[in-house]
């Protein structure tokens, strides 16, 4: 029987490629791992190679197509083999890795050895994570292993909402227990980004992210809040922005990492920096599993953490290990701002004042109280999209804030 | 609860099945006048009288093959070996009669028999001394195998293999007889075929036995200082073995560590491997280590002695390899 070639994840990222020229042509003698084409993925030009020895027997798309993952791009096999009846139909989704050896073909004169599966195809995976893989509906093959050799472990699947698996839906902050973060080694991309993005800008290369964020219902609320609970339900502004800004990066945890040289560590807990002016500098008391705690809780620690700060008595586990970091100047009425990253966190969110700004609603110009914020991103770690992602939700929050009670 | 020795814990599960049971006997080198070669049978033939401790010769041989004719006939005897190494001269009797004799009967002829003693090493008793003969037992069928790792343990797993009707091979520790443990005073029995967890954790599962059961708890001490929460399952039984319990566990951790005295090749751990590689295989998330004696004859060197035995922290290494740290 003849094996399939299928355009295979030459990039992480990698949806689908474009064939840019075939290597072999029709009727030519391939042996495992020659080059069979040129592949330009979404990062660069890329070669499939056979992954079976035999002969081309056929180029079922032409050089120039664009072929999703998977799906067929030609046949090896023996010299007049039959290919069976599905040759040009799009291959269904099996994993590049699943395509067969040729079992020996029983006509075959010559006693060359039958050609073996590689390895090198093959995603390592231990059963439990390729089983939660099958569960989750993650491709195995767009995971970074973290275990020995690249295997493919339980805390990588996890995690895999970092590699492109289906965002968790709703707003609830995760309860599972498990590993207060995962390392992932530095894949390809990510390391090449960070290369030239270095000698660009060095040592952070960061860059900013500004959005608008009406306020006016966060208003409402706050004074809903203190109508109902009187000064015992007061919550201020910061409040709940950390609130907010805790369930987001739970949502977004490519945003909620640090930078470690060689690989990022993904944290799975979320614990906020609070940026405090104290009289000779300023200091990051750290509100901790910030996404796990109410408005109230939140509103309690950080003004009991505020105080410390400014008496100095703040204990070294009370400001560090924060995953994230927040700078508020809007009570001095800065409208906008761009913070500096506390290393090795990934990010941190300036917020601006809240004022009353004309706004146009509905067709008609009115005033609406409106609060800028602007995310630093070490891009090493965070790219545009994946910041502008968090961004998004943080301001879908805080516009619709009952989801933040 | 009282606070006994190993040893005791064991003198008592003897005493209390020879008052239970007139057919018990204990037969042995130096049972008798003695009180024991390691003081187990203290008291016992003052107590009993000389019909029912009995001094052998030294002939293992000899006096394992009386005790299995005693069981055919209906006694219950407790054949007591210096050591397990002495053992090797009596294994035609107890693999080929013993083992064997209720299955080539037809169930006519019963063997409710105990062998008995310390096995593994002590310190320093060099090659032809310091060897851990579990695995070699429960290789062949009909044979139950025990080695208990606590004294209250040892008392209801003694009392239980005296009370069953097949032949049952109890494997004691020469270095646990001092160890220390509360023993519950009543008829306290511990049914053969059913492991312990003797500590319960989430993050990985080290399976363990007798001498190794001592060195798993400090290692799961050692990891839970680094944030690991380690579940330390004690087999107690090696044959039968309580895959249930074992499953369960590696079901919850996904990890596991097999640990024991003996060598690697063909070792009771391989046999748990086995078991978990077979009916747990989509639970694992990383090969299952196992950490066993060096495979060479035991040195008689005090260091390397110890570099040849499992401890704590190669229990320690391998449990953070299968966690991939």
């Amino acid at each position: 029987m003849a094996t399939k070639i299928v355009m295979e994840a030459l990039s992480p990222t990698m949806e689908e490629g474009r064939l840019v020229e075939w290597k072999k042509t029709e009727g030519d003698a391939v042996k495992v791992g020659d080059v069979l084409a040129e592949v330009e993925t979404d990062k660069a030009v890329m070669e499939l190679v056979a992954r079976a020895a035999g002969t081309l027997l056929k180029q079922a798309v032409a050089a120039g197509t664009t072929v999703p993952v998977s799906n067929l791009v030609g046949w090896i096999g023996q010299p007049g083999e039959a290919i069976d009846g599905e040759a040009a139909a799009p291959a269904a989704p099996v994993a590049p890795t699943a395509a067969k050896a040729p079992a020996p073909a029983p006509a075959a004169p010559v006693s060359t050895a039958a050609p073996v599966p590689i390895a090198e195809g093959r995603v390592k995976a231990s059963p439990l994570a390729r089983k939660m893989a099958a569960d989750k509906g993650v491709d195995l093959a767009r995971v970074a292993g973290t275990g020995p050799e690249g295997r493919v472990v339980k805390r990588d699947v996890e995690s895999a909402p970092v590699g492109g698996a289906a965002a968790r839906p709703g707003f609830v902050a995760k309860q599972e227990t498990g590993p207060a973060y995962t390392d992932t080694p530095l894949t390809q991309i990510r390391k090449t980004i960070a290369k030239r993005l270095v000698q660009s800008i060095g040592p952070i290369p960061t860059f900013y992210l500004t959005t608008e964020i009406d306020m006016e219902r966060a208003a409402d609320l706050r004074e809903q809040m203190k109508a109902v609970n009187g000064d015992q339900g007061k919550i201020s502004f910061n409040d709940l922005v950390v609130r907010a800004v805790g369930l987001s990066l739970a949502q977004h945890t490519a945003c909620n990492a640090w930078w470690q040289d060689d690989s990022i560590r993904y944290w799975n807990e979320v614990h906020i920096g609070m940026a405090v002016a104290v009289p000779d500098g300023l200091i990051t008391p750290v509100i901790r599993n910030a996404d796990q705690k109410s408005l109230f809780e939140i509103g309690a620690e950080s003004k009991v953490l505020a105080g410390k700060a400014r008496e100095r008595k703040l204990k070294p586990e009370e400001y560090t290990g924060s995953t994230f970091s927040i700078s508020n100047l809007g009570m001095f009425d800065i409208e906008h701002f761009t913070a500096v990253i506390n290393p090795p966190e990934a990010g941190i969110l300036a917020i601006g004042s809240i004022a009353p700004v004309p706004a146009v609603v509905d067709g008609e110009v009115v005033p609406r109280k409106r609060m800028r914020v602007t995310m630093s991103c070490d891009h090493r770690v965070i790219d545009g999209a994946t910041g502008a992602e968090f961004l998004k939700t943080l301001k879908l929050l805080l516009e619709n804030p009952a989801a933040l009670l | 609860m009282a606070t006994l020795t190993y040893r005791d814990a064991l003198n008592q599960a003897l005493r209390e099945e020879m008052l239970r049971d007139d057919r018990v006997f204990l037969m042995g080198e130096e049972v008798a006048q003695y009180d024991g070669a390691y003081k187990v049978s203290r008291g016992l033939l003052k107590e009993f009288g000389p019909r029912r401790v009995v001094d052998t010769p030294i002939a293992e041989l000899g006096f394992t093959g009386i005790g299995v004719g005693a069981a055919m006939v209906g006694l219950r005897p407790i054949i007591e070996m210096m050591t397990w190494n002495f053992a090797l001269l009596a294994i035609d009797q107890i693999v080929n009669s013993a083992a064997k004799m209720r299955y080539m009967s037809g169930g006519q002829i019963g063997m409710p028999i105990v062998f008995r003693g310390p096995g593994g090493a002590a310190l320093q008793l060099a090659a032809q001394h310091s060897q851990a003969f579990e695995s070699w037992y429960a290789h062949i069928p009909g044979l139950k195998v025990v080695a208990p790792a606590t004294p209250a343990d040892a008392k209801g797993l003694l009392k239980a293999s005296i009370r069953d009707d097949n032949p049952v091979v109890f494997i004691e520790g020469e270095m646990l007889y001092n160890l220390k443990g509360e023993v519950p005073e009543d008829d306290h029995v511990v049914p053969i075929g059913v492991a312990d967890i003797k500590r319960a954790g989430k993050d990985v599962t080290i399976i363990c036995h007798s001498k190794t059961v001592g060195p798993a708890l400090k290692a799961a001490e050692a990891l839970a200082a680094e944030g690991i929460d380690a579940e330390v399952i004690d087999l107690r039984s090696i044959r039968p073995l309580d895959t249930e319990t074992i499953l369960n566990s590696v079901g919850k951790t996904n990890r596991c560590v097999v640990a024991e005295e003996g060598w690697a090749f063909a070792g009771v751990g391989a046999q748990v491997v086995d078991t978990i590689q077979r009916e747990a295989f989509d639970s694992l998330d990383a090969p299952i280590l196992r950490v066993t004696g060096a495979d060479v004859p035991m040195p008689y060197n005090k260091h390397l002695e110890r570099a040849a035995k499992v401890d704590a922290s190669k229990i320690q290494d391998a449990a953070k390899k299968v966690l991939y740290l």
